[in-house]
């Protein structure tokens, strides 16, 4: 088979003209080598219908890294710069290049055993820094290219290849992991979602320092049907609520239920029996660390449905790209350096 | 050049109402070379006496070695044996090739330091000791039962114990400073001691003081009291009845300086990466011996430097490599514990075949190991150390200086030819100093980065005349491509498992880097081109190597020597310089490394000479050796 990298393949629009695309030139042409029904379709699809919604950002300015696991075969299939890099690094990898060129847009597709396991490390680093790049991460509890093992996001009791008799492991809850490391823009959408999918790409866009966007993704083979409490249309209401800036959380059929809060504690309420209102219900703000901790501790709730939408968008914390090019220019202000005086050094002497 | 002892005018006054009469004025002795070491407590400021007397010496036009020796302790316990911090200072009238093997002057500041390095004094050297820090306390601390100073056991030197701190009092009393703060100039009383003995100007050392504690006239004043202090000490007490005069080396003419080999590594990435027009961005993470770099990296964002201190080892090269795929040159600095966990980013940027330079500052091993102590043990792992056919360029630094050129070197391999190149160096040159002539930006060979922007004809992998494939930045249009960890198909660079496509990517890999023999300079002979016994070292090992060399000259004894810089590939003419003596001997700090590279590649059969103690080689190690081969008595 000839899997031929796409290069050139577009014509690039005049440097002066603001880029117009379509999602189709966003495809790099390669045969997509993913399990038929996989998750991983969606996702790919929603990018590409976004990415021409990135206004004026032009294709060869856009980079995908990746590391390794089925998600990290993504830049593959998109016609920017893409490098497939190595299991766990790519959050490093990401940071080198926005670091070094900060005019790039750089994204992340990274799964929860290259991200949340071998790396977590850097995983955490990166939204610490709040370096300008925006993580996708394709979270299916399970490890699907080694063929079925428990990843750090498989519940507990969960039988997998490596856990025979049962998860013995408590699963980390990412939006938390990311909240305590300080993010600045932490989000949760899930593959069948299409339309809040596409939203949540365009916003992680739009946000300056690391956006770390979690996509609930079905894994067909090895994890088939683990968030189909939150897609089958039977249940989907009940159980999955939309967080909204500036908007009651409401959630159920026809808006039936809300999330009420006696003092840190949320509780569901429903909005038919005569004893709550809708003024009962909280009103959500994403500028709000402390109620996106509690949004995402639902996670851990049974009785509580799960969130989708923006945790928590905090603007203008500067990123660490732009103060590391801040603090080149404050130095460089009166000129840059002498090269002959920084070899020569203080203390020369002429023989 | 005789220089005159201190032209300052007070001084001048104060030198000659002296009451020295002619007859008891010591003689001056000429000598040809001389090794002073200064040791204290880690707080008695022995490392900025010896590197004010050793920048003062090179000042003056000698050739000058030095090589400093702290402890792993930060601040180990005052008085302690592990806790003795000391400076060691070779100068000479010739060229200098190692911070010296034995020491003809030792300072010491307490018990600790005589007990510590009495050993490496020659018989009939000179000590110079604070008498008043001879106390019961501190020797026993050092374990000694009596004093050494009194009991006999420096029988056979020249000792000469001098009460530092009563005099510090004395010359300091008016100022009023607080004990402690006086006792801060103690080093610098030393040093003016040993100013005098050496018949050396002390304006170097005043001027430095001068603008160093501009802003602090009292420590100022003391400071200057103090070095004063000492060298009329040494001009009025009888004590000394020969000073030493050591003639200036004659060195070809220029600017020089005096740097270290993590200083000169810094400096050459950021001379390399202005003549290759590239930003320099560094990803490291903090590990010694090699921290220093990344510290004078991030000094130098004036000169557009990026520095990322990342969160591992892995980051720090993950990092370097993301920078060097947005189209920087991109470098990674560590030691031995660093390298390994390095190992599989370097396969990526080889099967990338993005240029990157990863600098290992090699230190003892294995795992922790000795962090602070100096080793040579880590170049099979430069060599073999990765998983898969990963074949990466393998440069070593000689000396201090050398690090300069040689990291100029491994940037210019690794933009030229797409790869990841391994510099390696050692905490003894990154540690030790000698003179630098003050190279030029346009002095340095070419470094052209091969960017493509042309999109007629274009693939990720398609190769130049010398293998490498074209750097694209990301932002270029029309040239969107992926690369990645997955083996790649020739020339289009799409993912391919097909076998003869593996096996066709897995030589060319192996033979661009094979044909980097043809871009580097054929390995030196030193001495008669042929005969009887060949000397071969790389890196470091060539001041010790060099010494020998010379001793072993001056003793009528034949021998060359030969010093790799260049070991993967190896010199084109390696092979034939080998196979042109009857014997080559191979000194290493390791198991005898690159002798086991030179039997696989020419089936050569050589004699290792191992050391291991963390420590370099002493030039009368390897004469002993050569002198056992050749059946000379020693």
């Amino acid at each position: 088979m000839d899997n031929v990298v796409s290069a050139g393949q577009n014509d690039a629009t005049p440097e002066t003209a603001k880029p117009v695309y379509t999602a189709k030139e966003f495809s790099s042409g390669q045969d997509v080598r993913w399990c038929p029904g996989c998750g991983d379709f969606s996702i790919l699809a929603q990018v590409q219908r976004a990415f021409p919604q990135l206004i004026g950002e032009k294709k060869e300015d856009i980079v995908f890294i990746s590391g390794i696991g089925c998600s990290s075969r993504f830049p593959y299939y998109m016609n920017t710069y893409g490098y497939h890099t190595i299991h766990g690094r790519a959050a490093a990898i990401s940071s080198g290049v926005k670091s070094a060129n900060p005019s790039l847009s750089v994204w992340m597709a990274t799964g929860d055993g290259d991200c949340l396991s071998i790396g977590g490390n850097h995983f955490i680093h990166l939204i610490r820094r709040n370096i300008d790049i925006n993580v996708l991460l394709f979270n299916n509890k399970i490890y699907g290219l080694t063929k079925g093992q428990a990843s750090p996001t498989s519940t507990h009791g969960m039988v997998t290849k490596s856990t025979p008799a049962g998860n013995i492991e408590y699963p980390v809850n990412p939006i938390s992991l990311a909240l305590g490391m300080n993010g600045t823009f932490i989000a949760r959408s899930i593959d069948k979602d299409t339309k809040h999918l596409q939203e949540m790409i365009l916003r992680c866009y739009k946000h300056t320092g690391t956006s770390f966007l979690e996509v609930y993704q079905n894994c067909v083979i090895f994890n088939d049907g683990v968030y189909d409490l939150y897609t089958n249309k039977e249940t989907r209401d009940d159980n999955v609520i939309k967080i909204e800036h500036g908007k009651p959380l409401l959630f159920g059929k026809d808006n039936s239920k809300g999330i009420k809060l006696d003092g840190w504690k949320p509780s569901v309420i429903d909005l038919t029996d005569g004893k709550n209102s809708i003024n009962d219900v909280l009103v959500y703000d994403e500028t709000s660390k402390e109620l996106a901790f509690i949004m995402s501790s639902f996670a851990e709730n049974p009785s509580l449905p799960i969130p989708i939408g923006v945790f928590l968008c905090v603007e203008n914390r500067p990123t660490y790209d732009s103060d590391m090019e801040a603090q080149i220019k404050i130095a460089q202000e009166k000129g840059e350096g002498n090269m002959e005086e920084l070899l020569k050094g203080n203390a020369f002497w002429e023989i | 050049m005789e220089d005159k002892p201190g032209v300052e005018s007070n001084f001048a006054e104060q030198k000659s109402a002296s009451s020295k009469t002619e007859a008891s004025k010591p003689v001056i002795k000429p000598v040809d070379e001389v090794t002073i070491r200064f040791a204290g407590d880690s707080g008695d400021g022995m490392q900025l006496a010896g590197s004010q007397f050793s920048d003062a010496i090179a000042a003056t036009g000698h050739d000058v070695g030095t090589l400093p020796d702290y402890p792993a302790e930060i601040r180990a316990p005052v008085g302690t044996l592990y806790g003795v911090s000391g400076f060691q200072i070779h100068f000479s009238s010739h060229e200098v090739h190692t911070p010296g093997d034995e020491i003809n002057a030792l300072v010491v500041m307490n018990p600790a330091a005589l007990k510590v390095n009495l050993k490496d004094l020659k018989k009939n050297g000179i000590i110079i000791a604070n008498s008043d820090s001879f106390d019961r306390k501190n020797l026993d601390m050092a374990e000694y039962k009596s004093n050494p100073l009194e009991d006999g056991t420096l029988e056979g030197y020249n000792v000469f114990d001098i009460p530092i701190s009563k005099q510090i009092t004395e010359v300091l009393k008016d100022l009023n400073l607080p004990m402690k703060t006086a006792m801060k100039c103690k080093n610098f009383f030393a040093l003016g001691v040993v100013y005098w003995l050496y018949n050396k100007s002390l304006d170097y050392t005043l001027n430095w003081i001068k603008g160093k504690f501009a802003k602090h006239p009292e420590i100022l004043e003391a400071n200057i009291r103090a070095l004063k202090a000492g060298y009329f000490y040494g001009e009025t007490t009888e004590m000394f009845t020969t000073r030493f005069s050591v003639k200036p080396a004659v060195l070809p003419k220029g600017i020089y300086r005096n740097l270290n080999g993590n200083e000169a590594v810094a400096l050459g990435m950021v001379a390399a990466a202005k003549r290759a027009g590239l930003q320099l961005f560094l990803g490291s993470y903090p590990i010694t011996p090699a921290s220093e770099i990344m510290q004078h990296l991030a000094k130098y964002k004036k000169y557009g430097v990026k520095v990322f201190q990342a969160e591992d080892e892995i980051a720090g090269i993950c990092t370097a490599i993301g920078a060097s795929f947005s189209g920087s040159l991109g470098v990674t600095s560590t030691s031995g514990p660093g390298m390994a966990l390095k190992t599989e980013a370097i396969g990526l940027a080889v099967i990338s075949e993005l240029p990157l330079v990863i600098v290992n500052v090699q230190r003892g091993g294995p795992s922790t190991g000795l962090p602070t102590k100096t080793e040579q043990a880590d170049l099979l792992q430069a060599f073999y150390g990765r998983n898969g056919e990963c074949p990466a360029p393998v440069l070593a630094a000689c000396t201090p200086a050398d690090c300069f050129t040689m990291a100029v070197e491994a940037s210019r391999i690794a933009v030229k030819y797409m790869t990841p190149v391994i510099l390696l160096t050692d905490g003894y040159i990154a540690n030790g100093t000698e003179p630098w002539k003050v190279q030029k930006i346009e002095e340095l060979p070419e470094i052209k980065p091969n960017f493509r922007t042309e999109k007629e004809g274009f693939a990720p992998y398609i190769r130049n005349e010398i293998l490498a494939r074209p750097w694209v930045k990301p932002g270029t249009p029309g040239l969107e491509h992926r690369i990645g960890g997955l083996e790649k198909q020739h020339i289009k660079g799409s993912i391919s498992y097909d076998p003869e496509n593996h096996q066709l990517m897995v030589s060319l890999r192996e033979q661009k880097v094979r044909g980097i023999a043809n871009d580097i300079p054929d390995v030196e002979i030193i001495g008669e081109q042929e005969g009887e016994l060949l000397i071969l070292g790389w890196g470091s090992t060539y001041g010790s190597i060099a010494s020998a060399y010379d001793n072993l000259k001056e003793q009528g004894i034949n021998v060359s020597y030969s010093v790799l810089k260049y070991l993967n590939p190896f010199p084109k003419n390696l092979e034939k310089v080998l196979r042109s003596f009857k014997k080559v001997m191979i000194p290493e700090m390791n198991l005898g490394q690159l002798a086991k590279i030179i039997r696989i590649e020419y089936l050569i059969d050589t004699i290792m000479l191992h050391k291991v103690k963390g420590i370099p080689f002493k030039s009368i190690e390897i004469e002993n050796k050569v002198k056992e081969i050749l059946k000379i008595k020693k």
